[in-house]
């Protein structure tokens, strides 16, 4: 899977609570909650962003609360990847889990600016800084996980076992 | 080979005599746990998965603790979604309006997590339970639909880091200080995609409550879990509330750590944390002239009895500052009724409290005492981010119980020794 679109960039300990805040969570519905996606940080973000741009952030990103509906939300507003220095432990889980492509890769944090060209490789984890000409390797992941990429998502993992009786991972 | 709690758990529970950090099991949980705001989301997953049974209708906890009592249309239909697939399911720990207490105190209360157990829950504080010695983290929605239908869930192998501390108390000093000053000195992330295990004649000193309120903010350090070696305490705790069988693991002598730290709690002050994170604790000497308009006192962290009997023992024959709402919710209606027959709520309400019904509502600015533009608020609970309890440009002050009951009899920020 390709990705490409402009990079917007924010800081780090990016919390679940401004993704999406607690007072939109009375529902669950992806559209309902994408209208608040990051209100708290940056209010206009959905407004000003374009399907398939990049979220960039430094270290720590959608930490706090257990919530799918940050990165549900982030998906839902047509964001095509989360580029961070780290990434929360429960995002991180979550963002997998729901088939939101995220990469772990400092160095790209640390040089693409605020509207630069981006463009993903996915399955390779490459990232190509097209403003600027530069090339980062994202951190590689484990085979399990890859495989729940390629199912496209745990649900789907389990999905494909479900005709058989008992499911298991 | 030796190994910490947390390795020898994984292990147990993914069939295995052994485990190390970085590896990725697939274990057995013992239990699995949603709330209103998670779960609809989780059983939208799970129905998609294609089974018709959950893998156990004993092992899944239900609590709707968030926007209940509901506090609008959306947050009524969200809990009528778990509501009817606990019944369709014939789950035996749902926990309906009357029953249902904040999930983190009600789970413990009910014998529900045990020793050596791994539970796993949508909701992030589900670290709490690591008091008891159990292996309990929180996840997202999918993984708790995977868990509902599969009783599994994949973990990567943390690392584990030992906090050990030594010393006495000081006066109005306990276990939500500890855990701040460890977020203060660590960061919000320094113990990411970490296990954290916290021990030391001060943690033996702690009653379950106190150690609880430490294991509660382990995420808050960005650690995936946060537990303590079940001992006597553990053992009189879960007596009369479960009568089934637990394993106790312990940490092996030669386990390899990924850091040690030492801590001589002998000095220390109540710590409070500034806005807008966790990490960005004082003394509060250090914390200079801040007013309120709101004191908090309840949530996961400190809504316990221990909790509410401190807060009412500093505003006993006290009232609140004419400019603060003080606002109480206890943790469970178990608690509630014990707080009322020891004449804890009275005293509150005395003071000029409004107690409420158990509910996570003020916690995350949800209803019940939602946050205006500018306004400020000491609070027991755990976060202080940006919007927290209500408006983005509000903020938040975590603290125990003794300093947020001080603070709304002051008006501002203080230690309760300058009020009793
Ligand atoms: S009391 Fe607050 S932190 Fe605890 S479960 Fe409820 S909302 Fe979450």
């Amino acid at each position: 899977m390709n990705i490409k679109g402009k990079a917007w960039k924010y800081g780090n300990d990016i919390d679940t609570d401004v993704i999406i805040p607690a007072r939109y969570l009375n529902t669950s519905d992806p559209e309902e909650l994408t209208r608040h996606c990051l209100e708290d940080l940056d209010s206009n973000f959905v407004d000003k962003m374009s399907k398939g741009d990049l979220i960039v952030a430094g270290e720590n990103f959608g930490c706090g609360s257990s919530r799918e509906h940050a990165p549900l939300a982030i998906k839902a507003a047509g964001v095509s990847a989360v580029i961070a220095s780290s990434f929360a432990r429960i995002f991180y889980r979550n963002a997998l889990n729901i088939g939101l492509p995220i990469l772990e890769c400092p160095e790209a944090v640390e040089n693409i600016s605020q509207g630069d060209e981006v463009q993903v490789e996915i399955a390779a984890g490459l990232i190509t800084n097209l403003s600027k000409n530069q090339e980062y390797q994202a951190v590689a992941f484990p085979d399990f996980m890859q495989k729940l990429i390629q199912a496209g998502g745990l649900i789907n993992y389990l999905r494909e076992q479900a005709g058989e009786g008992n499911v298991s991972l | 080979m030796a190994m910490t709690m947390v390795e020898k758990i994984l292990a147990a529970h993914s069939g295995r005599n052994s485990v190390k950090p970085g590896e990725i099991v697939t274990a057995e949980v013992d239990l699995v746990l949603g709330n209103d705001i998670t779960a609809p989301v989780a059983i939208r997953e799970f129905e998609k998965i294609g089974v018709d049974k959950v893998f156990d209708a004993d092992k899944i906890a239900l609590v709707p603790d968030h926007f209940t009592p509901n506090k609008d249309i959306n947050s009524a239909e969200q809990s009528r979604v778990l509501r009817d697939f606990a019944r369709e399911q014939q789950l035996e720990n749902y926990f309906e309006i009357g029953e249902m207490g904040i999930e983190h105190c009600l789970l413990p209360e009910q014998g529900l997590v045990r020793p050596g157990e791994i539970i796993i829950g949508a909701d992030s504080h589900t670290c709490t339970y690591g008091a008891l010695g159990a292996l309990a983290t929180g996840v997202g929605s999918t993984d708790m639909a995977a868990a509902m239908a599969s009783g599994q869930a994949w973990f990567k192998v943390p690392e584990t880091m030992k906090f050990v501390f030594q010393g006495e108390l000081p006066d109005w000093v306990g276990g939500k200080d500890l855990i701040l000053q460890v977020i203060g000195d660590i960061g919000v992330d320094g113990a990411l995609y970490r296990s954290m295990e916290f021990t030391g004649e001060t943690i033996a000193s702690l009653s379950l409550a106190g150690r609880m309120t430490i294991a509660n903010m382990a995420i808050e350090a960005g650690g995936k879990c946060g537990l303590i070696a079940p001992d006597q305490k553990t053992r009189e705790y879960l007596e009369g509330r479960t009568t089934a069988e637990y394993t106790e693991y312990f940490s092996d002598p030669g386990a390899d750590y990924f850091e040690v730290r030492e801590y001589d709690v002998s000095q220390l002050e109540p710590q409070v944390a500034f806005p807008h994170l966790p990490e960005n604790t004082r003394g509060i000497s250090e914390v200079g002239e801040i007013a309120i308009d709101q004191a908090v006192i309840g949530s996961c962290t400190n809504g316990r009895l221990e909790d509410l009997r401190l807060a009412a023992e500093i505003l006993d024959g006290r009232k609140r500052h004419s400019e603060v709402r003080l606002l109480v919710f206890p943790g469970t209606q178990q608690i509630y009724r014990q707080a009322l027959a020891e004449g804890i709520i009275d005293t509150l309400i005395a003071a000029g409290a409004a107690v409420s019904t158990p509910t996570c509502g003020p916690c995350l600015g949800g209803h019940m005492g939602v946050l205006a533009a500018g306004e400020r608020a000491i609070a027991t609970t755990n976060r202080n981010f940006v919007g927290r309890m209500g408006h983005p440009e509000s903020e938040v002050y975590l603290a125990n119980p003794a300093v947020a009951a001080a603070s709304a009899v002051a008006g501002r920020i203080i230690s309760p020794g300058e009020v009793v």
